[in-house]
Formats: structure tokens, C-alpha cells, sequence
């Protein structure tokens, strides 16, 4: 593989990792909240 | 807003890594992988350190936000750790002709990896939230030293991996001009990120002990309706 190849897919995996895990994040932070009335979820 | 921030500084980012700086004199392209490995070691070493702040906090104050900031910094430092480890070995194989050796710096930071690992086993196998709180506070008091260990082993043991870049006693700073800002950019980027993911974090964590309570509280009133009937 050329030196571009490995720099390419390094920041691949690295954005991979990163989105996927905001996403997951989010879609939890969506389901509980739909399971929690609205006075409850204030935390600050 | 953080998310804005996040988005505009990862595309600012992707332009000075691939695009702006130039290639290194001695590690040609390969270099452009260090604006995404380091940054992200960084972010892992802050999550890290502050599970091991809020460890400490709960063993002493034994609150539920102590709890979760740890448990939420510790998910996150889990996350990035995985990520150094991945974007290392890519970087490894292009510079050392191997993407792994049980070399100090890339076992001690398994190592690492494996704590966090184990912190989330641990949480996830305790019965009841004040035992799941103990328990992964005293893991969370090991992360620190750990990451002592892995910053200096290239230090204390030969190891394949480079020496420090800019934290150097000797001054003799070995990145300077575009190359410097962009890897400074990078970590800030990240830092953003991660107080972004750790308000996100947190919020599921306390939005799941609510519904904990709430199904505890279900639970009571339906023994209770069974008892009296």
C-alpha cells in the first residue's frame, strides 16, 4: 500500500469509529428521553 | 453550538492535513496520520483523567453526578483509546513495516485499553447503582497512574515508538511552523468534542437511572397491589 493509502485509511477508521459512536450516542440519548417525563430529564 | 464547532473544526482539520501542510523530511506522507493519532491519544489521556478526578470525588461526596461524569468520561476514553490503537497500527505499518510489536508504549497502552474495557464490565455485571459506583470508582483511581506508565515508558524502557515531540526537558522541539499549528488545531477540535460527547454521555446516564427507577418504582406498586388483593 502507498504511504496516501495508509494516511487515508487511518483517518478512515479513526471517523468510522468516532461518527458511529456520536451516532449510537444520540439515538440512546433519543430513546430514553422518550421514556422519562419531561420535568424528570433537567439535570442541570 | 459545541456540535457547530465540532463539524466546522473536523472539515478545517481534514483541509490542513491532507491539503495545507507539507510532507515530513523524514516520514514523507505517513506524517499526516500524527493529526489524527496524537489529537486523539490526547483526548483519551483528558477522558481518562478525569474518570480519575470523579472517582475520587465519588469516593468522598458519593453523589450520582460524580458517578456518571466518571462513568461517561470512561466510555468516551474507551472509544478514543480504541481509536489510538487502531490509527497507531496503520501508522506502525507504514513507518515501522508492522502494524504491531509487544513494544512498552503499545503494551502499556492495551493495557490502558483493557482497564477502560473493564470498567464498562464491571458497571454493566454490578447489581445495584451504589456498588456499580464503588466498584468502577476504584478502577477509575488506576487510570492515571497507567497513563503515567504508557506517557513514559518510551523513557524508561527501549521502545520502537518515537520519543516525545513537544513535551521535551531538552526544549529541543522536533514540529514547529504549519505542522505545529494544524497538530495544536487537531487537539483543540477534539477537546471540543469531547465536552460535547461528555454532556450527551452524562444525559443518557441520568436519563437511565431515571428509567431505573421509575421501572423499581413499577415494580414495588405491583407487589404491593398482589399483596393487598
Amino acid at each position: 500500500m502507498s504511504p496516501w493509502g495508509y494516511v487515508v485509511l487511518g483517518w478512515a477508521i479513526t471517523l468510522v469509529v468516532v461518527v458511529g459512536y456520536v451516532v449510537i450516542t444520540m439515538q440512546r440519548g433519543r430513546a430514553l428521553s422518550r421514556q422519562v417525563p419531561a420535568e424528570e430529564q433537567r439535570w442541570m | 453550538m459545541l456540535g457547530v464547532i465540532v463539524l466546522a473544526g473536523t472539515a478545517v482539520t481534514l483541509w490542513l492535513s491532507f491539503v495545507a501542510t507539507p510532507a515530513d523530511a523524514v516520514q514523507g506522507e505517513a506524517v499526516r496520520l500524527l493529526y489524527v493519532h496524537v489529537p486523539s491519544v490526547t483526548v483519551a489521556y483528558v477522558a481518562c483523567g478525569i474518570t480519575f478526578v470523579a472517582s475520587g470525588m465519588w469516593l468522598w461526596k458519593r453523589t450520582e453526578w460524580w458517578d456518571l461524569v466518571g462513568s461517561s468520561a470512561a466510555e468516551i476514553a474507551s472509544v478514543f483509546t480504541a481509536v489510538t490503537l487502531l490509527s497507531g497500527m496503520v501508522w506502525g505499518q507504514a513507518t515501522w513495516g508492522t502494524a504491531w510489536e509487544w513494544d512498552p508504549r503499545l503494551t502499556s497502552t492495551l493495557f490502558l485499553f483493557l482497564l477502560l474495557v473493564g470498567y464498562q464490565a464491571l458497571r454493566a455485571a454490578s447489581p445495584d447503582r451504589s456498588s456499580r459506583a464503588r466498584r468502577s470508582a476504584v478502577v477509575g483511581l488506576l487510570l492515571v497512574p497507567n497513563i503515567v506508565i504508557v506517557n513514559r515508558s518510551v523513557q524508561w524502557w527501549r521502545s520502537l515508538h518515537q520519543d516525545a515531540t513537544l513535551f521535551r526537558t531538552d526544549l529541543d522541539f522536533r514540529i514547529e511552523g504549519l505542522m505545529l499549528f494544524t497538530w495544536v488545531f487537531a487537539t483543540a477540535v477534539g477537546l471540543v468534542l469531547l465536552a460535547w460527547l461528555l454532556m450527551h454521555r452524562f444525559r443518557i446516564g441520568w436519563l437511565a437511572n431515571r428509567v431505573e427507577e421509575r421501572r423499581l418504582g413499577d415494580a414495588l406498586t405491583a407487589r404491593r397491589a398482589e399483596a393487598t388483593s
